[in-house]
């Protein structure tokens, strides 16, 4: 479903990305996992044409769209959630989800999706007038998601939606993402909790300084010795 | 005690009009983050559009705005497309030199109408100018009475354009959050043109209900800019409804300091309101209220 071919990215004089080439599959949960600056966040906006790769292409379901705007990129039905939520904090939590639904499929049955969410999510129901900025992390969280569902997308790009949340939530939020997943969503989950997400993702890549260093089944890469060695510390 | 009244009472009705022109240069400051230093000059435009009007086909002026809104919301969005993006694309420009072409552009936009229609002072007489509503000893200016209820109209209607549509709330969540925005497949381009037009054509509005009340001029526009930029900074930069609260104190605390002070003192006391604004609350009326 997205065929990642190759691409460098560059900040500037800093190279990001060099020649990363990945594949998530339809119906695939996906992991991407790698410490920090390795360039996880970097392959997820240039996915979503925030960043523009030098060299390399990027397709989804069969379409080219390495030189798309973000809007059209949006509007084919990749849903990004993104590192530290960046929910729009003065607008309620129903204003939020509504804004998640905005391509025109998504739009005709935002009554549908808004009853799924609030069923995956029901602590969203209650706090549905809220302003979003007045949510805890955990809760945000889990609007970034729902909001990210809202669009009823092809492909959801979580990018560490585990970060900053307690151990008890960040197994809830794992849950959500595989019953997700179950519902027949293609998920490519970016992580640093490398030793829970192996576990249940079918696929993985590891990618360190900028290139993908190892790929395969997720229980493959859990026994593998250099993964082993650098992200569980046995 | 009637002078009083009446002082306050005008205060609050010029300051509703200022607030929709302030309120236009609060949405620009929301989308594109940088303040608006020609939203002045898209008033004096304004101004002008409706004045043609009203010289040309005898428009009365609350008529004339209908006219010079569409005009500004064209011209607003020709600038931001052709001018104000088109900077963001050379990386070697900071965007915080976005502020500087919209000095250019105000300069421009005086010197044109300027060379069109010279320097002379101009104003409209219309049937109710100098007209007047007597209450309880206070006399009320028909068109200040007028201009404020149309004020608060458009006010509202962008309240709920803001609020209720799919492009307000895109307009709004692009302000809060841009990238975030864009994932949620907004063209935060197309958005950034029509805000620009949207807050040109308030402050068209704006102009255009001032219009009975003051002498129009090129470079009234520098007033408004200053008036606008007041306000704006009083409301809290980027909130609507302290645009609406910053313009209500503005437009008091002026005709305070003119039925006070003197006529030639009024600028003074808003700009003496500013820098006590800056010093001691310097996120506005707002921090009032989230304490």
């Amino acid at each position: 479903m997205l065929k990642i071919r190759n691409i460098h990215v560059a900040y500037g004089d800093l190279r990001a990305l060099v020649d990363v080439s990945l594949e998530v599959g339809e119906g695939e949960l996906v992991a991407l996992v790698g410490a920090n600056g390795a360039g996880k966040s970097t392959t997820l906006k240039t996915v979503s044409g925030i960043l523009r790769p030098s060299a390399g292409a990027i397709e989804f379901a069969g379409e080219d769209i390495t030189r798309l705007q973000p809007h059209r990129i949006a509007a084919l039905g990749i849903a990004h959630v993104p590192e530290g939520r960046r929910l729009f904090p003065e607008m309620t939590v129903l204003e939020n989800l509504e804004m998640g639904a905005l391509r025109p499929e998504a739009r005709k049955k935002r009554k549908q999706s808004l009853e799924w969410v609030f069923s995956l999510f029901p602590v969203l129901r209650e706090r549905e007038r809220q302003p979003a900025g007045t949510l805890s992390g955990g809760q945000q969280q889990m609007l970034a998601i729902g909001r990210g569902l809202m669009s009823l997308p092809r492909l959801l790009m979580l990018d560490e939606p585990s970060l900053g949340l307690a151990p008890v939530l960040v197994k809830h939020v794992f849950e959500i993402v595989r019953e997700i997943n179950r519902q027949g969503i293609t998920v490519l989950l970016v992580e640093q909790n490398v030793m829970q997400v192996l576990r249940f993702c079918h696929r993985g890549y590891v990618l360190e300084n900028g290139r993908i260093v190892l790929g395969g089944r997720g229980t493959e890469l859990l026994n593998d010795a250099h993964v082993k060695e650098s992200y569980l510390g046995i | 005690m009637a002078l009083l009244g009446q002082t306050v009472i005008c205060g609050l009705l010029l300051g509703g009009m200022y607030a929709l022109i302030a309120i236009g240069m609060t949405l620009i400051m929301g989308v594109m983050k940088i303040i608006n230093l020609a939203h002045g000059s898209l008033v004096m435009v304004g101004m002008y559009v409706t004045y043609v009007c009203y010289r040309a086909w005898g428009l009365d002026p609350y008529l004339g705005m209908l006219v010079a809104m569409p005009v500004l919301f064209l011209l607003g969005c020709v600038i931001q497309h052709f001018l104000i993006n088109r900077l963001l694309e050379v990386e070697s420009v900071l965007p915080e030199n976005q502020v500087l072409l919209t000095v250019g552009i105000s300069l421009v936009l005086t010197e044109v109408i300027r060379f069109i229609f010279k320097s002379d002072y101009r104003s409209i007489a219309t049937p109710y100018t100098g007209e007047a509503l007597l209450v309880g000893g206070m006399s009320i200016s028909i068109a200040m009475a007028v201009g404020f209820v149309i004020a608060m109209v458009f006010t509202y209607l962008l309240h709920l354009f803001l609020t209720r549509t799919d492009l307000g709330r895109a307009i709004r969540a692009t302000a809060q959050d841009r990238e975030a925005a864009q994932y949620m497949g907004v063209d935060a381009r197309r958005v950034t043109v029509i805000t620009f037009g949207l807050g040109s054509a308030l402050a068209a509005a704006g102009g255009s209900l001032l219009l009975p009340l003051f002498y129009l001029w090129p470079d009234i526009g520098h007033l408004f800019t200053a008036k606008a930029f007041i306000i704006t900074i009083l409301g809290g930069m980027g909130s609507t409804t302290g645009a609406l609260l910053g313009g209500l104190t503005l437009g008091v605390a002026e005709s305070l300091g003119a039925t006070y002070i003197g006529m030639g003192y009024k600028d003074v006391v808003g700009l003496v309101i500013f820098l006590l604004v800056l010093l001691f609350l310097p996120h506005g009326l707002r921090s009032l209220v989230r304490r």
